[in-house]
């Protein structure tokens, strides 16, 4: 392992990629419970084009909030199992950049994914060509934050009874500004608004979260770990 | 004078469901806060009552116990 | 002044302190409630439901303050690993739910005669069951870690991300209510405006500062049982609890 910090965290970086890759099963779950999520709403509220593409943003939006907070549990649960996180906490260099590494991957193989898939959704939705972009950028703007938000919430809830409802009780509140101006956002320029406002503020809180997240997890790991 | 008798102050001018709910739902609120708190001291001194009276007496039936087997 | 950051002379000034803020507090909830009640004429266009705003108001505002309280607390415990404002902040959370709910429910009380209907997703409810959400989560998370230490750390920084993320959930809230409601529908903050009638203005200032007293007393209240439960292995604990037991005439 290289000694520079940067060396470090790029290493951790690409071991969680590899170890994502050897379990593409992990990495799977969440988007298949983002496609039947999303897939299940025409069956409840019927196929009505006009109602279906009214609701698009919005559950798209949702679907996507609760991937990601599934996924959230694989970020250091298997670090924690293994005594990896416990080394890095040990190790010479600051927590916060090492954490941001693996919150960076985290994102690769959740987020990043989404985005892909998202258009495909978008069209079953019935959701007008025009947005699609809109979806898009705002999901790549947005998803970042929720992956930044949840870690801190995985790292509380690292080792506690009940974690997994316990982390969504934690990390949903916190995501609702994401989910608004997300949705909001395609909502407008599905009905040919300007939509500059909004990736204004989604970039905003991505910044805002890039700053303070990582650094609240690492404390929350150290707590966690203590 | 706002009120003009005691019938008109409690009909809070047709909205009497709504005022005296909500300030019934206050109370009850206010109240379960006093309860719960002055209870939970109670509770923890309780317990430590105990546990203080089980360090006490069981110790010598315990040891007695041990010496007899 | 520092003495009194040892739990063991905490605890004894608390116990000195509580009656009198009990006192303070019902005397102010009596006056507010002649004020409000009795005193102040009736909306020229809410008529007397308005009256529900002494009770929501203060409850609102209390709910916001106490989570700014539990998250300085946090904060305190966490930097100095001062026990006593662990306390503070696990004692507050109940007492903020508690008033988050109370808004809530007072809120949508008022709001059926002002809307129509019991739930509008107005501004300030949507903010408000946030919190509560926020709320619960604090207090779940205590709840599911044992160790106190580590219980009171975590929700410490849970506590912290959320008074970040409170203004800006608030914020959004706003945005998106601007939106997609119809600008027809009136804020239940209407009434609350530079232009209120002293005769209102009154009893909600005596209101408020009754909550705000009320919290610290039923805060103190808790953090005494906090206390005796954090510090039961310590000599003055052991002292307290022979005592009750004499003065019940100890059985054995």
């Amino acid at each position: 392992m290289s000694q520079n910090l940067l060396g470090t965290a790029r290493c951790i970086f690409q071991r969680d990629l590899i170890l994502a890759a050897r379990k593409p099963a992990d990495v799977a779950t969440p988007l298949a419970f983002f496609v039947i999520v999303s897939s299940l709403f025409p069956l409840g509220v019927g196929p009505e084009p006009d109602v279906l593409s009214r609701l698009a943003p919005g559950v798209l939006w949702v679907a996507a909030l609760l991937a990601t907070m599934l996924s959230l549990g694989r970020l250091f649960a298997g670090d924690h199992a293994d005594g990896t996180l416990e080394q890095m906490t040990l190790s010479p260099h600051p927590l916060t950049p090492l954490v941001f590494a693996k919150v960076a991957a985290h994102w690769v193989t959740s987020g990043l994914l989404l985005v892909v898939l998202s258009p495909l959704l978008a069209m079953q939705l019935n959701l007008p060509a025009h947005a699609m972009g809109t979806l898009a950028v705002t999901l790549l703007l947005g998803t970042p934050v929720l992956s930044l938000l949840g870690s801190v919430g995985a790292a509380l809830t690292l080792g506690v009874r009940g974690g997994g409802v316990l982390l969504s009780l934690l990390v949903l509140p916190l995501y609702t500004p994401v989910l608004i101006f997300g949705a909001g956002a395609v909502t407008a320029s599905a009905s040919g608004l300007d939509t500059k406002a909004y990736f204004s503020l989604l970039g905003a809180f991505l910044l805002l979260a890039l700053g303070f997240a990582p650094w609240a997890t690492a404390a929350a790991l150290r707590i966690s770990l203590d | 004078m706002t009120w003009n008798s005691w019938h008109a102050f409690f009909a809070m001018g047709g909205y009497a469901d709504y005022v005296w709910g909500a300030y019934g739902f206050a109370t009850l609120v206010l109240f379960w806060n006093v309860v719960s708190a002055v209870r939970k001291r109670k509770a923890v001194l309780k317990m430590l009552r105990e546990l203080a009276l089980a360090d006490q007496a069981p110790k010598e039936t315990g040891a007695q116990r041990y010496v007899s087997e | 002044m520092y003495k009194y950051a040892s739990p063991k002379n905490f605890y004894a000034l608390a116990g000195r302190l509580i009656p009198w803020l009990g006192t303070i507090t019902l005397l102010l909830f009596v006056f507010g409630l002649y004020l409000g009640l009795y005193v102040a004429p009736p909306d020229y266009q809410q008529g007397d439901s308005y009256r529900i705003m002494f009770i929501h108001v203060p409850a609102a505002w209390m709910s916001m303050f106490v989570y700014v309280m539990m998250a300085g607390a946090g904060l305190v415990g966490l930097v100095w690993n001062i026990k006593l404002a662990d306390m503070l902040a696990t004692a507050s959370a109940p007492i903020g739910a508690s008033l988050t709910l109370m808004a809530l429910v007072t809120g949508s009380l008022w709001g059926k005669p002002t809307w129509g209907t019991y739930w509008v997703w107005d501004a300030r409810l949507t903010s408000e069951l946030l919190l509560f959400f926020l709320y619960m989560g604090f207090m779940a998370l205590q709840a599911a870690i044992d160790d106190p230490r580590r219980s009171a750390r975590a929700g410490a920084v849970l506590a912290l991300v959320g008074v970040v993320d409170i203004p800006i959930i608030h914020f959004s809230v706003v945005w998106w209510n601007t939106l997609h409601q119809p600008a027809s529908i009136g804020s239940l903050g209407r009434i609350v405006s530079p232009t209120i009638y002293p005769s209102m203005l009154h009893p909600l200032l005596i209101m408020s500062i009754a909550f705000f007293v009320f919290y610290f007393t039923v805060v103190l209240i808790r953090m005494r049982g906090e206390i005796l439960a954090r510090e039961r292995h310590t000599g003055w604990v052991t002292q307290i609890v022979r005592s009750g037991m004499e003065a019940q005439g100890a059985r054995p």
